[in-house]
């Protein structure tokens, strides 16, 4: 049977440091009290929404019949693209996604007609019974085709470095080769759910479960033909998001928007699993060529690579996805001569999307694929490979192929403290040997590192602000432009405004996130949150603390610098009194005890024409190692063991980031192993729900799992108390899974045969990884 | 009406459509948000509620998928959920546990998280890390990566308080009792739901109607409802029956009553044959083996059933009951095409008898899927070999798998190469050959055609190397 973690101290998960203090809705979530869209107390004559369908991949529309929809008893409503007052597409940065099809359907679940009825029950069945006549085309499916054919969402972008040509030629070994890796399915727990509520002005309150409420309010607003001002959105948590509510929220929230301006009633629209997994978008799957040239000790001398996006339909964010990628195609390794092409390739499939990594855990797999490749080829342990390749601070290594100089060389250091923590070297003796002995079962290990950039790349989203009052009381009501996915955010902002004013936590209340309170913000993604609210919260703090120094000063009449504030009290010369009183006392004196707050990322800038720049504020480093066992009969595996060390900078509160760490890490190996998305030729998604589409369950977390943060390592970087955001690069950690299962299977064939192992590592690709190693090893070398 | 107590409070409802989940009936009509809706097909665990039972005048919890059980099933019982675990604001130690280990994130799957974990620590005295993965592997976590959550549902043992559910125990279980005395029905116009509790009870109902759908655990049958959103008018339901929930040893055979749930007969079975063991720690998650039943796993004709390919290769055979008419029909014959069965219109399964396990007999069961938790087999083998003359020769041979045709069955060819032949690893090579004019699978997003074949093939293989080398040298699942 399946041998179960041993048992760890509770204290394991971080040291337990004033910092770990526990998620602010930690008592609400375990006893059900807390509140998502769906709980939301019903506003009488609520209507519930649902979206009909198209059921074929790619055509144009002959023909609507909706009558029967519409005579469903309980239905109140069935709009199509015309009953739009004003923007019918709601692509997020570029056109390409309508609201309500018109005319032309670009993939198989394209949403046709919305239809609000007296229950969800009704709405769905109505939702299935429109006859909708097509003249279907075949749907453009496959990636490779499309570089080919050139059917691109967006323009191919390009780096380079050096003459790679040249380099290719006058390398001593040059490969070839192309990789595969899959998509991935957010799998919120909370599906998508929005509910609009017209207000008597005019104007419209929408509830949306989205990580991006501005974006959302402006979306309604232009759908709705109203000023931004009139349009109000409100999230106060998310089921979990991983970017798959970053733009896939918009689009509930504007059809609910729209009933609810059609019908004057409350509308909410919840997905069904089944509609959430066929009618959002999911990380895009990727596709890579590349020819690589090394020398005998494995150092990169020049890499010509090629990425391809899958976007599916239109270029949502894929722009910057592709980027993302591109700006990974290198992950910790300096590469002397570089031509990255990154293509945006459409497809007749939902367009892809958001999800933690962006596009970095596709570029910077795709690398770690090549040094595997040298590795086999040149006979060295991958492990060798890596640390050679690593930025190092001297020999003018230390500058990516975009032009961003490296300036906190922290990769070869921490790679040294993993590889002896965990200790590699010896455990990678042992496996080999008890392989030898071992005729079914495989071992394989691998240490992967991670260097993963801070910042949006498009740069006017690197901004944040905050809004923040003192009461009379004392007591502190906080909020900022930051949503909580579960991430920890609103814990962590609070703590920064309670260390800045040196007050209990307990005293701030984090309020739902609305647009009326903070305006014009920026998704909550690119494992930004803390970086950007914390620093807008800790400024509006900042003014506060100023102003009640100033009053403190002139009312004791001491000098500023004689004002401490010092757990829950101020100090002003001799006198000494509560946040509270000093609260009071200002107020009395007319001192106004509400900021806002502001921040904007310094230092960062990228020219899209010249390919250079500083995209990145900082870096964050990982690494993991990580031990699987191999079934080489059926292609079965289990993870057993994982050492994972991490800079998180000085962390803001080790226990939400070490949540963060081994939850992306867990979420990884699921894209890297077991979640398998399918599309049948028609273009049909047949993985609709978990009970097809297996995200990691219990027993596949490692038996062992230890997980350290990199201590005594702030951020050079002047961030939030030296922090470094946490949310995504953990996720790429899980890259160690799938090199060590590569590992394991190189071992039937002595390592000397590359284990051919496209993503996800499904048992089935495993096997034929496994066949094709015992094929190799079978045949003579040439 | 069927009538249940909410917590310590008593339900009784009638007018509510019978396809009315309690997932629906909790959100919708009560109003009850703490259960959340992940799947709405037992898959993710989220809706995890408990429901206790009297036994021996004592109460027995089990952790239930709310999304997928019918209301009507809860009568007789007591129904919690999370909103119930709190005592006047006090955290119950199970959701104090999962706060101080930091163990909620988004915390729209901790509600479920807590339910599964309150119901083992009622099952289980003391913290055992194999069986709390067997608990918690049909709640899916998309934040944490379950660490801290296993670290909770150990921490959740300290300190080992009684908590108020303890206290009042016999008293619910007498309420109970006396609940269950009288059969539930639900009523809403024209449609129904009936919980008979005798055997003939319910062969009228089903004879007399011909349109009735019969309900056990409702582990399939629900997903009608919720995903295909084709609601039935009348259901009719097994577990109220209590000829249909006994498991008795008879002479020679194992007789377990269709209506008997996966986790009341998972011990015996495993006593019996403890190749099962992992198989049926492995058959859906704890949820769906706290309300599926061995005998809905057989009407219900999946392709891939884990439990009909063990049942063909042991020989069982299928008690089947129309009006006061039995007929015993052998489990190979049951099964007729793609969902398709030999049940005849008002005939319903009764029992399943199954041979108890000779001397000499080599019985091996396999499942392979994707994910080792709470998945649909890709390929479910079962092989039982008779052998003889110190295992030398092969006497006969019984081959079922499940996931390789569009119904459960034999490898008519691979028995046929096996028997009467010395038990070696060239027979069974010759074995595998056949084993490929056996089946022709079809490819779907389990996996293709040609990974089946090849896994069927090469889990005769493991059957041969399972003489050779030990479960920790053969098998992930027992790699240590």
């Amino acid at each position: 049977m399946r041998k179960l973690p041993e048992e760890r101290e509770a204290s394991t998960s971080g040291p337990a440091t004033a910092g770990a203090v526990k998620h602010d809705s930690a008592a609400l979530h375990v006893s059900g009290k807390a509140r998502y869209v769906d709980d939301l107390p019903a506003p009488a004559n609520l209507l519930y929404a649902y979206p009909g369908l198209s059921t074929v991949a790619r055509g144009r529309i002959l023909s609507m019949d909706l009558s029967a929809v519409r005579a469903l008893p309980g239905v109140a409503a069935v709009l199509t693209c015309d009953d739009i007052p004003g923007h019918r597409d709601i692509g997020p940065v570029f056109p390409g996604d309508p609201l309500l099809a018109e005319g032309e359907v670009s993939f198989l679940g394209q949403v046709l007609f919305v239809v609000a009825a007296s229950t969800q029950q009704v709405a769905r069945q109505a939702a299935r019974l429109a006859s909708i006549e097509y003249e279907e085309q075949p749907p453009a499916l496959d990636v490779v085709d499309g570089i080919g054919e050139q059917r691109f969402v967006r323009p191919t972008h390009s780096q380079q470095r050096g003459d790679t040509r040249a380099a290719l030629e006058a390398a001593p070994h040059t490969l070839r080769g192309e990789f595969h890796s899959g998509g991935q399915e957010q799998m919120y727990l909370e599906g998508q759910a929005a509910m609009a509520v017209p207000q008597d002005d005019g104007g419209m309150l929408v509830y949306s479960s989205t990580q991006h409420p501005s974006e959302g309010q402006k979306l309604v607003a232009e759908v709705l033909g109203l000023p931004l001002s009139l349009v109000t959105c409100e999230v106060r948590r998310m089921g979990g998001a991983f970017g798959g509510k970053e733009t896939n929220a918009n689009q509930w929230a504007c059809l609910a928007a729209l009933l609810a301006r059609h019908t004057g009633s409350a509308v909410k629209l919840r997905l069904a699993r089944a509609e959430d997994f066929i009618t959002t978008g999911k990380r895009h799957p990727f596709y890579s060529r590349y020819e690589v040239g090394f020398d005998s000790d494995g150092m990169i001398l020049g890499l010509d690579l090629e990425l391809a996006g899958n976007c599916g339909m239109s270029p949502d964010l894929s722009d910057a996805i592709v980027d993302r990628a591109m700006f990974h195609a290198d992950n910790a390794y300096f590469l002397p001569a570089a031509h990255i092409r990154g293509h945006r390739v459409q497809t007749n499939t939902v367009s892809h999307t958001a999800f933690r990594g962006f596009g970095g855990p596709q570029g910077m797999l795709a690398i770690e694929n090549i040094v595997e490749q040298i590795a086999t080829a040149t006979g060295l342990d991958p492990l060798d490979v890596r640390k050679r390749n690593f930025y190092t601070a001297e020999g003018g290594r230390d500058t990516t192929h975009y032009g961003q100089q490296l300036n906190q060389h922290i990769v070869a250091p921490l790679v040294e403290r993993l590889e002896r923590s965990a200790d590699y070297r010896a455990r990678r003796e042992a496996i080999r040997e008890a392989n030898a002995a071992s005729p079914v079962l495989k071992r394989g290990l691998a240490l992967t590192p991670v260097k993963f950039g801070i910042s949006f790349t498009v740069q006017h989203l690197n901004q944040a602000g905050a809004l923040l009052h003192v009461y009379t009381d004392g007591s502190i009501q906080l909020n900022h432009g930051g949503t909580e996915m579960g991430q920890g955010l609103y814990t962590k902002v609070a703590q920064v405004v309670a260390r800045e004013l040196q007050v209990d936590l307990a005293s701030i209340t984090c309020t739902a996130t609305r647009t009326d309170k903070v305006p014009n913000t920026s998704p909550t993604a690119a494992s930004s949150g803390s970086d950007l609210n914390g620093m807008a919260a800790k400024d509006a703090a900042g003014k506060i603390r100023r102003r009640l120094t100033v009053f403190a000063a002139e009312h004791f009449g001491v000098a500023e610098d004689e004002i401490h504030f010092s757990a829950g009290y101020i100090r002003a010369g001799e006198h000494k009194l509560s946040f509270a009183e000093l609260a009071q006392l200002a107020y009395m004196h007319r001192v106004p005890l509400s900021a806002t707050g502001y921040y904007r990322t310094p230092k960062i800038h990228y020219d899209r024409t010249t390919a250079q720049g500083r995209p990145f504020f900082y870096y964050a480093y990982g690494a993991a190692v990580s031990e699987v066992v191999v079934d080489t009969l059926t292609g079965e595996y289990r993870v057993l063991r994982t050492d994972i060390c991490q800079d998180v900078g000085d962390s803001l509160n080790p226990a939400i980031d070490v949540g963060q760490v081994e939850g992306g890490f867990i979420q990884g190996m699921g894209w890297l192993t077991t979640e398998e998305l399918v599309w049948g030729e028609d273009g049909r998604l047949q993985t609709t729900g978990p009970a097809g589409y297996k995200i990691p369950a219990i027993s596949d977390t490692p038996e062992i799992l230890n997980v350290e943060l990199l201590p005594d390592s702030p951020n050079t970087e002047a961030t939030i108390f030296h922090s470094k955001a946490v949310g995504e690069p953990p996720l790429m950690l899980a890259i160690s899974v799938w090199a060590a299962l590569r590992d394991a299977i190189a071992s039937l064939g002595e390592y000397r045969h590359s284990p051919p192992l496209d993503a996800p590592a499904t048992p089935e690709r495993v096997l034929a990884a496994c066949q094709a190693v015992r094929t190799a090893h079978r045949e003579p070398r040439p | 009406m069927i009538r249940f107590l909410l917590n310590n409070e008593l339900q009784e409802v009638d007018q509510v459509a019978p396809c009315t989940t309690v997932l629906d009936y909790l959100r919708d009509h009560l109003g009850r948000t703490g259960t959340k809706e992940g799947c709405a097909s037992g898959d993710c665990g989220a809706c995890t509620v408990v429901v206790a039972a009297p036994e021996h005048g004592r109460l027995h919890y089990r952790s239930l998928n709310a999304c997928i059980t019918p209301l009507g099933n809860l009568h007789g019982h007591q129904l919690l959920t999370v909103e119930d675990l709190a005592s006047e604001d006090r955290l119950h130690p199970v959701q104090q546990a999962m706060v101080d280990c930091h163990g909620s994130q988004c915390g729209f799957c901790t509600p479920g998280f807590v339910m599964s974990m309150f119901a083992h620590r009622k099952n289980h005295a003391v913290p055992e890390r194999e069986e709390i993965l067997e608990s918690l592997g049909g709640n899916l976590c998309r934040c944490t990566g379950y660490r801290p959550i296993v670290e909770a549902a150990v921490q959740m043992y300290d300190p080992a308080i009684e908590d108020a559910f303890s206290a009042g125990e016999s008293a619910v279980a007498e309420r109970l009792t006396a609940l269950a005395a009288a059969p539930g029905s639900l009523h809403l116009a024209q449609q129904s739901y009936h919980a008979p509790t005798t055997l003939e009870e319910l062969a009228t109902l089903l004879t007399n109607h011909a349109d009735a759908r019969l309900v056990a655990g409702a582990t399939d049958l629900a997903l009608e409802f919720t995903q295909a959103l084709k609601p039935s008018d009348r259901l009719v339901f097994t577990g109220c029956v209590p000829e249909l929930l006994r498991l008795e040893e008879k002479e020679g055979y194992l007789e377990i009553g269709a209506a008997v749930t996966y986790s009341r007969c998972q011990a015996t079975l495993s006593a019996h044959w403890p190749a099962l063991r992992e198989l049926l720690a492995r058959l859906g998650s704890q949820q769906i083996r706290n309300q599926g039943t061995v005998g809905g796993n057989i009407a219900n004709a999946s392709p891939i059933g884990d439990m009909p390919p063990v049942l063909i290769a042991l020989e069982a055979t299928l008690v089947l009951r129309k009006g006061a008419t039995i007929r015993e029909l052998a489990i190979d014959a049951f099964f007729k095409a793609y969902r398709q069965t030999a049940l005849e219109p008002g005939e319903f399964i009764e029992a399943i008898r199954i041979p108890l396990p000779h001397e000499g007999d080599l019985f091996q069961v396999y499942k392979v899927s994707k994910r080792l938790d709470d998945d649909i087999s890709t390929v479910c083998a079962a092989f039982r070999l008779t052998l003889q003359g110190e295992g030398e020769t092969i006497t006969a041979a019984r081959i079922a798998f499940g996931g390789m045709a569009e119904i459960p069955r034999r490898a008519a060819a691979a028995e046929a190469a096996l028997t009467g032949q010395a038990f070696n690893e060239q027979t069974l090579e010759q074995a595998c050959l056949a084993l490929h004019g056996d089946f022709t699978p079809i490819s779907d997003f389990r996996s293709s055609a040609a990974y089946r074949s090849e896994v069927a093939a090469n889990l005769l293989r493991r059957l041969w190397l399972s003489q050779q080398l030990s479960p920790a040298q053969l098998q992930v699942t027992h790699y240590a």
